[in-house]
């Protein structure tokens, strides 16, 4: 009799290695047809979040005046020390000037060797001059390129997906040599 | 006596032939393997070179030939590099007996067999070639003066004489039935029933089974990749190899895999045989390349799915079950034969 229910045991052990493997089997199949989780990213455009906190760019407002008049509330919040500004006075009428207010930038730099982006100078800004942007392609030479100067960073706000630049800024982008994001928002 | 020129010449042209032929679907075996466990995982796998990724292969080759030769200085050096040859010429001479096709009549050429030569012990011989392909493995893990290469060859030994029995075993009940030990023979005694006169669905599929998991076991696949598993031995038999000579053994292991795909279609899927390919000859090569190519697809879908043995499962298994299985298989088999023949 135990031979038998021996033999009985074996077959039943071998029917549930069987269907435990086809299980297994059919699941890795299942997974043939389905989407890829990889992009062919500069091939196809990535989505991104639209929270992302990628490369800054400096605003303007709808004059064309920048938004920053140079109060350094986001070189003082920089927990990474990473923004330098030279401020200046522009006491010229509105219509002349170069920022908003009386006050603006001369010098404005970013280094992104040192830059954590923590977002804490986003939040800091009182004129919401300074804003991140989406990119993320950073790769450069030599650790001078990483920081970013003014003209970079007004310019850089023209290759976002979802602005509509005019042409003279379209060719201030150009200038720079930075051609629109290959990026989806989501 | 007389050296038959014409016919020396048919076989080397045919040589030829079945070589590139058979060396192009290795170096595509090993895209298709990157690209179906990638897309099993989700990913894309390689795809840049050349459309798709095509031209994968030939970048592999070039990086291959292009890296540094490495003998590691306490390595046997004269063993060292026979391994490789010791591992990758038998896999391959066991491609002068494939059967591609039956007789088929082509343009220009006239009545020509689709086999590079066919003999009356063509089985055996293929099991010989496989089974010397061990001393490769063996030499590789013995010369290379490593304990992960020595342990890989030694777990490689232990594993190929235990699942070389259950393999041999479980391809008698198949030849019991075909009466014969040439693989072209073996594939036209499975051409009734319209061309389905599979042994698999004809009495033999418990011994399509053994024969499918030692063959497994013998290519050192997953999951009885125990001689080069990882995750223990680095890389097993081959940690110490590098460049061409690595190529050599990854291209021999892949020719066994082919080998084994192919002998598992002779001896159970028919080989050529299969609907009309009576009425149309051409039809035979194309139902071969296609049972085989599955195989090798169920290889990849394997190594897809399925975890590693442990080496005392591994015995267990192939000492405790596939032997008795195989042995039992030959009993039925017998007993077919005796009485429904």
């Amino acid at each position: 009799m135990s031979i038998l229910s021996n033999v009985i045991d074996t077959v039943k052990e071998i029917l549930a290695v069987a269907q435990s493997t086809a299980t297994g089997m059919s699941v890795t199949l299942s997974h043939i047809p389905t989407r890829k989780a990889t992009v062919s990213y500069p091939d196809e455009p990535v989505t991104i979040f639209r929270r992302f906190r990628g490369e800054h760019f400096l605003d303007v407002n709808e004059d064309g005046k920048e938004k920053c008049v140079s109060c350094f509330l986001c070189a003082a919040a920089c927990p990474a020390d990473a923004i330098y500004i030279e401020g200046a006075e522009d006491p010229r009428p509105y219509e002349e000037r170069i920022s908003m207010d009386h006050r603006y930038a001369k010098v404005y730099q970013i280094d992104y060797g040192r830059c954590i982006l923590c977002g804490f100078c986003v939040d800091a800004c009182p004129t919401d001059a300074i804003i991140h942007g989406h990119n993320f392609e950073w790769a450069v030479y030599t650790p001078g390129e990483m920081v970013k100067d003014k003209e970079f960073l007004l310019a850089n706000k023209w290759r976002e997906p979802d602005v509509k630049p005019n042409e003279k800024q379209k060719h201030l982008a150009a200038k720079q040599k930075l051609p629109p994001l290959n990026i989806i928002l989501k | 006596m007389s050296i038959d020129v014409g016919f020396l010449l048919e076989a080397l042209i045919k040589i030829v032939v079945v070589f590139h032929i058979v060396l192009i679907i290795l170096a595509y075996t090993v895209y298709a393997e990157r690209r179906v466990l990638a897309v099993i995982q989700n990913r894309l796998g390689p795809n840049r070179v050349g459309p798709q990724g095509l031209l994968q292969p030939f970048a592999d080759l070039l990086k291959f030939i292009f890296k540094e030769e490495l003998v590691p200085l306490a390595a046997n050096k004269w063993l060292y590099l026979l391994a490789p040859l010791v591992a990758l010429v038998p896999a391959f001479m066991t491609m002068i007996v494939y059967p591609f096709g039956g007789t088929v009549n082509l343009p220009w050429v006239g009545e020509i067999d689709l086999v590079v030569t066919h003999f009356n012990v063509g089985l055996l011989y293929v099991f010989a070639m496989t089974s010397l392909g061990v001393y490769g493995i063996v030499i590789a893990g013995w010369a290379s003066n490593s304990k992960y290469s020595l342990l890989g060859g030694l777990r490689s030994s232990a594993q190929m004489v235990s699942y070389e029995l259950a393999l041999s075993l479980s391809v008698i009940g198949a030849l019991l039935q075909a009466g014969s030990l040439d693989l072209v023979e073996i594939v036209r005694a499975q051409g009734g029933f319209f061309g389905l006169g599979w042994h698999i669905f004809w009495f033999q599929p418990l011994g399509f089974f053994i024969f499918l998991i030692s063959a497994i076991a013998e290519t050192n696949r997953i999951p009885f990749d125990l001689p080069e598993a990882e995750t223990e031995l680095v890389a097993g038999f081959h940690t110490e190899y590098s460049a061409m000579k690595f190529a050599l053994f990854f291209l021999g292991e892949y020719a066994n895999m082919l080998t084994a795909s192919v002998l598992a279609t002779v001896l159970f899927l028919g080989g050529w045989q299969g609907p009309f390919v009576d009425q149309f000859p051409l039809l035979g090569p194309v139902y071969f390349l296609g049972k085989v190519f599955f195989f090798i697809f169920l290889y990849i879908w394997l190594r897809g799915t399925l975890p590693r043995f442990r080496y005392d499962q591994l015995m267990n298994f192939g000492w405790k079950f596939l032997l008795p299985a195989a042995l039992f298989n030959i009993v039925l088999s017998a007993i077919v034969a005796l009485f429904a023949l």
